[in-house]
């Protein structure tokens, strides 16, 4: 049964990838992306790798593109027409950068076409693959871990920081009780706007 | 024939799709005597007697309700996204189903889909998804309050979100494990909201639960005192009726995620084994009694007071709560 899943999802996967590439209302292929990586996430439990499957859903489907949907959705883009010089640059780009990577692709696909095994033999313990990125992570990985979530609060602190703005506070027209703090402050900004 | 049937890959299936049904019938049957509740409770709290016309006590309510909306005009708004407008509602119900495969509703095989070994994050997941209905509802309606209504949840649900995941790990702490079933086991003894962790984690998570699912007093995506109704204004028969099962959907899987993770999943004294699972819809049903109790006594929340709770207490609450667990636990592992 592990085969025939494989390819429906496989195959699910391509087309909402060149949906997403393909369609020219922006909403659709944010939505065509979230299909995307759901069928990633069954593929992902397909090769046992659950707990993987569930973060791609969680980090990606339900944090990432909700975010991104939301930009969106409220800038109000209608479908894309470009004109003159900066639609030839991106074409051109576009046509060479793909050049690149299919050329790439066959070059691999040539050299050695083996595909491992559709799913592990081996079921992992019951404890699970969870508990083995867990100690992966904090162990071997724990230098670089660290320093990723130094570079998020870093972007963070910017993101907050360009928000605000500079100067003197700003006052916003609001209740004086919700003299608002820097993480809501997005948030606020999406209500008045 | 017979091959058929005595292929293992079939019976798998088979056997899923039966407790699928089985699920899925319970499932309609609470959420519309749950409707039947919130009204009756409503009405006894505000001096009223609550529907009391069709079948003894009113009994057959539910039923008339759903008959209505089945048969009431099926109108879509000009100029709205028809696609994205259809697949809202659907996205409504789906995650809060898919979230019952991991619960586990008793000791036996049979009173659970399956147990997988990320069951918490299952949950977590089919959560996060759940933004999408409201999200999309109320962009594709071509309505400003709708549109409003929206934006006011996906900004409500994500803050909650977090704070909700986070409210979850010092269960995961005590019980090293994500699966579910284990998670129970663990509590065979001492259920997690007996413990002082477990206690404020638990309280937590039940004023998350309440902001995720938008119930009152965090109901400010349809909040109709200022706009009609929020993100399903523009929606009439059984697409409102989606989103209404939705709703109730949503609260009946939070609450038993709730009685998993902090009041003993199916644990409790005297039943036999066989009637364990007794205990889970008993726990179930004083969390659901909860939900409706607490929307007809506290007035809605203002929008910054909102993100305020979110952000500066409930955030910095469940991570304080995780470094004292961990401290804890580190403390007695040291002896």
């Amino acid at each position: 049964m592990t085969p025939a899943l494989f390819i429906a999802f496989g195959a699910m996967l391509v087309i909402a990838s060149l949906m997403v590439i393909l369609h020219r209302n922006p909403v659709t292929s944010a939505l065509f992306l979230v299909v995307a990586f759901c069928s990633l996430a069954a593929i992902y439990l397909l090769l046992h790798a659950e707990f993987l499957a569930m973060v791609q859903v969680i980090v990606y489907a339900g944090a990432i593109m909700v975010l991104f949907l939301f930009v969106v959705m409220y800038l109000n883009l209608k479908h894309d027409v470009e004109h003159g010089i900066h639609l030839a640059l991106r074409r051109g780009a576009g046509w060479i950068l793909g050049g690149v990577l299919l050329s790439e692709a066959l070059w691999f696909f040539g050299r050695h076409w083996a595909a491992g095994p559709l799913a592990p033999e081996e079921a992992m313990a019951t404890a699970g693959n969870t508990e083995a990125i867990g100690r992966v992570l904090y162990t071997r990985y724990l230098f670089p871990f660290e320093i990723t979530s130094m570079l998020l609060l870093v972007a963070m602190v910017g993101a907050v920081v360009i928000a605000k703005g500079r100067g003197p506070h700003v006052e916003r027209g609001r209740p004086p009780q919700g003299a608002s703090g820097a993480p809501a402050a997005p948030a606020d900004r999406q209500e008045t706007a | 024939m017979a091959a058929i049937w005595s292929n293992p890959d079939f019976q798998f299936v088979l056997w899923a799709m039966v407790k699928i049904v089985v699920i899925l019938f319970t499932m309609l049957t609470v959420v519309s005597y749950m409707i039947y509740a919130e009204r009756k409770i409503a009405g006894h709290m505000q001096a009223r007697v609550g529907p009391n016309r069709v079948g003894p006590l009113g009994l057959l309510q539910p039923a008339a309700d759903v008959a209505k909306l089945f048969f009431k005009e099926e109108f879509t708004p000009e100029g709205a996204n028809k696609v994205v407008f259809t697949i809202a509602p659907m996205m409504a119900v789906i995650p809060a189903l898919v979230t019952f495969s991991v619960i586990p509703f008793g000791p036996q095989d049979a009173f659970r889909v399956t147990d997988v070994n990320v069951g918490l994050l299952v949950f977590l997941a089919m959560s996060s998804l759940g933004v999408y209905a409201i999200t999309l509802g109320g962009w594709s309606s071509n309505n400003k309050y709708a549109l409003l209504g929206g934006l006011r949840s996906s900004a409500q649900m994500i803050s909650y979100e977090l704070a909700m995941g986070l409210s979850c790990i010092p269960v995961l702490l005590f019980a090293g494990s994500l699966s579910l079933m284990e998670i129970t086991r663990m509590q065979g003894h001492w259920w997690f909201v007996a413990t002082p962790f477990g206690m404020l984690a638990f309280m937590i998570f039940m004023i998350t639960a309440l902001a995720e699912t938008n119930r009152a007093p965090f109901d400010l995506p349809e909040a109709e005192a200022e706009l009609v109704a929020g993100f399903h204004t523009e929606y009439s028969s059984m697409k409102f009726g989606l989103f209404f099962l939705g709703e109730f959907a949503n609260v009946i899987t939070i609450s038993c995620i709730a009685v998993v993770l902090f009041l003993g999943g199916w644990n409790g004294p005297w039943l036999p084994e066989a009637l364990k699972f007794l205990w889970f819809f008993a726990k179930l049903g004083v969390l659901l009694f909860f939900f409706i109790w607490i929307r007809w006594t506290f007035p809605r929340l203002r929008y910054d007071q909102l993100m305020n709770l979110g952000w500066k207490v409930l955030l910095p609450v469940a991570l304080g709560n995780i470094l004292l667990t961990s401290a804890y636990l580190w403390w007695r592992a040291q002896g």
